[in-house]
Formats: C-alpha cells, structure tokens, sequence
C-alpha cells in the first residue's frame, strides 16, 4: 500500500481525470522524441522510399529515366547469376542464424542458470571481441584459415594432414564460419535475457511433479525462452543476408553474396535502377523469411508444449 | 539422476570455456601476429620484433585517417547522443500514442542489411546535392549509433524517480537547478557511457563510410585498402593492436559508467536488457 502512494502511479491518475493534463504529456513526449524521429524519417525512411522509386526506373548512361518499369526485377529475379546470389545469400544466413543460436544457447543457459555472482563478468567477456574492429576479426579468420594459415601450419605440425588444404578459405563455408563469430554476441544476449525471465520456482514446480531435468528443461525453459531465441535468430539473420565484407575477403568466389552484387550496381557497374532493386529483392525475400522463421518457432513452442 | 544433475553444470563449463576460446581466437592471433618479424602470419614465429609499431607513425595518411576518424568519432557520439538523450528520455517518461512505433523506428537500423541503409542513405546525399565527406560519414554514423545509444541510456533512464525531481522543485530549485544538480548527476554516467560506445562504433564503422565518404578515408577504409597488399599486413596487424586495445578500454570504462548509472537509479538491466 505504501509502495502505491509512492512514485508516479498517483501522477498518472491525476492525469487521467483531467485530460488537458494528459493531452500536454503526450505532446511533451512526442516533442521531445521528434529530433531523433525526425532524424530517422530523413536518414532511413526517405532514403528507403528512394530505393524504392529508384527500383521502378532505368539507367540511361549517365542520367536516370524516370518511366515506369518493371524490368530490373524481372533480370534480378530471373537473370541466373543474381537468382543464384540471391540464394546463397538466404542459405548462408539461414545456416549462420540456425548455428549461431544453437551454439549459443548453452552459453546463454550456463551463465543465466549456473553463472552465480559471475554473471555480468561472463556477459562483458563474451561481449568484448565483439566490439574490436568487424574488418580485422574477418582477416583474423583469413590469417587462421589461409593456405600457409594458423590451421593448416597447427594440423601440419600435428600430423594430422600431409600438406596445407586450400578447401578451408574461399569459400561459403569460410563465410559461414566468420559470420557465425562474428555475430556471437547478438545472438546470446537475447537468449541470456529470456532465460533471465524465466521462472525458477516453475522448473522447480516441474521438477517437484517428477519431471527429469531433460524433460522439464524441455517442456518449460525451452518453451518459455522462445521469444529470446526467436528475436536471435531474427538479430542474426536479417544482417547477414546483407553482409559484404565477410563475402569480399574470406568468400572468394565461390562465397560472393548479393551484398557484392549490389555495391557492384552502385560502383563500376554503375546501374543504380539495377542495384536499388536488387536491394528491394533481398529486403523483401529477408523479410519473408523471418516472418516464416517466426511461424516455425512458433509452432515447434506449440509442440513442445 | 543426481549424477546427471551434478554431470550437467560441468559439461556446459567446459563448454562455455571452450566457447569463450572460440570467441577470442581470431583476437588473439592480432597482437602475437604484430610482433613476428615475417610478414607471412604463420607458426612458428621467425622473431620478435616492435619495429612494425615503429613504422605506424612514418605513415602520413595512417595519420589522416586517424584524424579523421576522431573527428568523425566525436562528432558522431556526441550527435548520436544528444538525439539518444531526447528519445530515451521520452520514451521512458512519458506515455503517449505511437510510442512504440517510432521506437521500433529508431531502433530498426540495428537490424537491417547495413549495405541497404549505406546505399539508401548514398542516393539520398546524391540526390539533395550534398557532395559525399567527412559529414555525411557523421550523418550516417549518427543513424546507426542512435539505436546502441538508446539502449545504453533507456537502462540509466529507466526506474528514474521523478519524485527526486519533484521534490526539488517543492523546494524551490528552479527548472535549470534540478536538472543541473538534481538529473543530471543521476544520468551523468549513462550519458558518458553512451558517449563512449557511440565513438566506439564510429572509430570500427566501415560500411557506410566506405559508401558516404568522399576523398578522405576513415580508420577501418584506410586497414581496407592495406589489405589488399599481403606485405603491408603486419602494419595492419599492429594498427588492429592498437585499436583493440583502444577500443578495450573505451568499453571497459563505458560498463563500468553503465553499472554505476543503473545503480543510482535502482535498475538491474545489462546493456540489451
């Protein structure tokens, strides 16, 4: 009772029965959010809406035609070379996402459930390789897979292989792998904040009714951490279709995505009309799958339970 | 049963170590690289030598890009901070229709394809006549540190108590004397630390400099042009040294204003709580 009398509850009844009151709370806080709103309508909304335009009309040399056409999105859905970029591009960051949660589930449980007082200890390190140059942990990965590399040179001494291997760079699965450490950290942060959420005394509850900890830690934690898990896969998904540095130094050529194709429109190739529907293409398509991303989680937590 | 139970915490500790190698192991090799006297990074070392460290200096556009990467740092922090400061404080104090959408708004580049906003936000530059330099690489840092911003200061805003505010007003502060003496104590370290993670993300940006600049190159646009040449890559690697260590620091600090922001105002969150 006491703790009602304090703090901003009584404020808001106050406000509620005198709506003037309520009427200038409202104003004030969109007034104060509007800088940054404003800010993110003209950097991200307008420069979207131009992709978008953009996507509709043709390169003509030098100037842009501004007629109405269908015609890039006819070539980057059917012309082979961007159908097949295109789906490597969902392959790979399908794979990254799936492998970057289930890696990081454990990681996220152990420190929610077992981390004790460590608890912010563990999440600070497992956040600082996230936050040193995205540029130089990609060739790190160069360095550690290359032909005269840290792998090879490490199995070489090990005697496991005979002669350095080429097939661990330049390729997808190159990609697959920088990509899956790169996002780490995204990935893990959500799940640990889910679990976090968890109730405890309901896996008790479970385990108390004769449920084994496999068993409870499937009917109840799994289920009841769903949104974390989901938003993970959401966080590293999106993202990675897009991803044109990994592609560029340890992708090779059989490792390029669209994000190369794209730049590629915008740079020598210098078909904006071209580029901005590729880039309308992935965004569409990534937004697809996340959303059936969604409806399977959602029915295997339906399952579950 | 009790042996699974028991077997459990020491199978996910091992793996959580094994994990935390797996997460430090492209880190590690950049500073043991930076010090091996061949320009070849492989095992073993030839030698150990500082004189790639040495030559950092000696290098005329290193330095260009260092500059420009501070100034675009700041600059990006401080304007990202600024716009952060507004919307958390409005989202967290007041209640009003549209609120989450426009969060859901300025929140959204944290997930979108870096290379659509960078290309987006190029045609756009183009199109209103701005010619591409260092400002429109701080127009574009600006919309993707606002999100990491946000988050940093919602979690130093949130469990704020007003009636401290309040109060000081009933005893006769004036407006500019609570916010100086009253909020701005209280949301000082979270604001510090929004500044920091903001410059940090700044300094490591590629993407969307590589796209908006024009002649002048940033830090991580300098590294990439180096990385074409396989004998200029030690540079690099002491370069990557240098900034690990920077940027190791910077976020050390930041965490450590976070937790205390989040203790004065009472509120258990981590930094994406």
């Amino acid at each position: 009772m006491t703790a009602a009398a304090e703090g901003s509850p009584p404020l808001r009844m106050a406000g509620s029965r005198r709506s003037p009151l309520l009427q200038s709370e409202a104003v004030q806080g969109f007034a104060l959010i509007s800088p940054t709103f404003v800010y993110a309508l003209i950097l991200l909304v307008l420069p979207i809406l131009v992709v978008i335009a953009h996507s509709f009309w043709t390169q003509n040399y030098l100037t842009i035609d501004h007629t109405f056409t269908l015609e890039n999105y006819r070539i980057a859905l059917t012309e082979p070379i961007y159908r097949d970029l295109l789906w490597r591009s969902l392959y790979i960051s399908l794979t990254v996402s799936l492998l970057t949660v289930a890696l990081a589930y454990p990681i996220a449980y152990f420190i929610s459930f077992h981390g004790g007082r460590h608890k912010s200890l563990w999440l600070f390190l497992i956040t600082i390789p996230f936050w040193t140059s995205y540029l130089l942990r990609v060739m790190s990965w160069k360095v550690i897979l290359g032909y005269n590399g840290v792998l090879n040179s490490g199995l070489m001494g090990l005697g496991i292989i005979q002669e350095p291997s080429d097939a661990l760079l330049y390729n997808s699965t190159a990609v697959i792998i920088t990509l899956t450490h790169a996002w780490a950290t995204f990935a893990i942060l959500p799940i640990f904040v889910s679990l976090e959420k968890v109730d405890r005394t309901l896996v008790e509850a479970a385990t108390d009714l004769g449920d084994g900890p496999l068993r409870s830690f499937l009917r109840v934690t799994l289920p009841l951490s769903a949104p974390g898990v989901i938003s993970a896969a959401l966080i590293v998904m999106i993202p990675t279709v897009g991803d044109y540095v990994t592609p560029k130094l340890v992708g090779g050529k059989d490792g390029v995505m669209i994000a190369n194709a794209i730049q590629a429109q915008f740079g020598k190739a210098s078909n904006w009309p071209l580029g901005a529907a590729l880039s309308v293409t992935t965004m569409i398509i990534v937004s697809l799958m996340a959303g059936a991303t969604v409806l399977v989680f959602r029915a295997l937590q339906r399952l579950a339970r | 049963m009790t042996a699974i139970r028991r077997f459990l915490p020491g199978w996910l500790s091992s793996y959580a170590v094994l994990y935390l190698l797996f997460l430090y192991l492209p880190v590690i090799f950049l500073p043991i690289f930076s010090i091996n006297t061949a320009a070849t990074p492989k095992f073993p070392l030839s030698g150990v030598t500082l004189h790639w460290y040495e030559d950092l200096p000696r290098t005329p556009a290193l330095i260009d890009a260092t500059w420009n990467s501070l100034i675009v740092g700041v600059s990006a922090a401080i304007l990202s901070t600024v716009l952060g400061i507004l919307a958390a404080r409005s989202i967290t104090r007041y209640r009003y229709p549209g609120r989450r959408a426009i969060n859901g708004l300025i929140m959204a580049p944290l997930v979108l394809p870096e290379v659509i906003v960078a290309i987006s936000m190029l045609l756009v530059m183009l199109q209103l006549g701005l010619s591409l330099s260092l400002f429109t690489v701080v127009l574009g840092h600006v919309l993707v540190c606002i999100p990491y911003s946000m988050t940093v200061l919602t979690s130093g805003f949130e469990g704020f108590d007003r009636s401290l505010e309040e109060a000081s007003a009933d005893l006769g502060e004036s407006a500019f004397g609570t916010f100086r003496r009253v909020t701005l104590p209280m949301v000082a370290p979270a604001i510090i630390s929004s500044l920091l993670v903001c410059f940090t993300i700044s300094l490591d940006e590629f993407i969307i400099a590589f796209f908006l600049t024009g002649t002048e190159a940033t830090l991580p646009i300098y590294i990439w042009g180096q990385l074409r040449f396989a004998a200029k890559l030690p540079g690099v690697l002491a370069l990557g040294t240098l900034l690990l260590f920077a940027s190791f620091l910077l976020m050390t600090i930041a965490e450590i204003l976070r937790r205390r922001a989040a203790r004065r105002t009472q509120n258990e969150g981590g930094l994406y709580a």
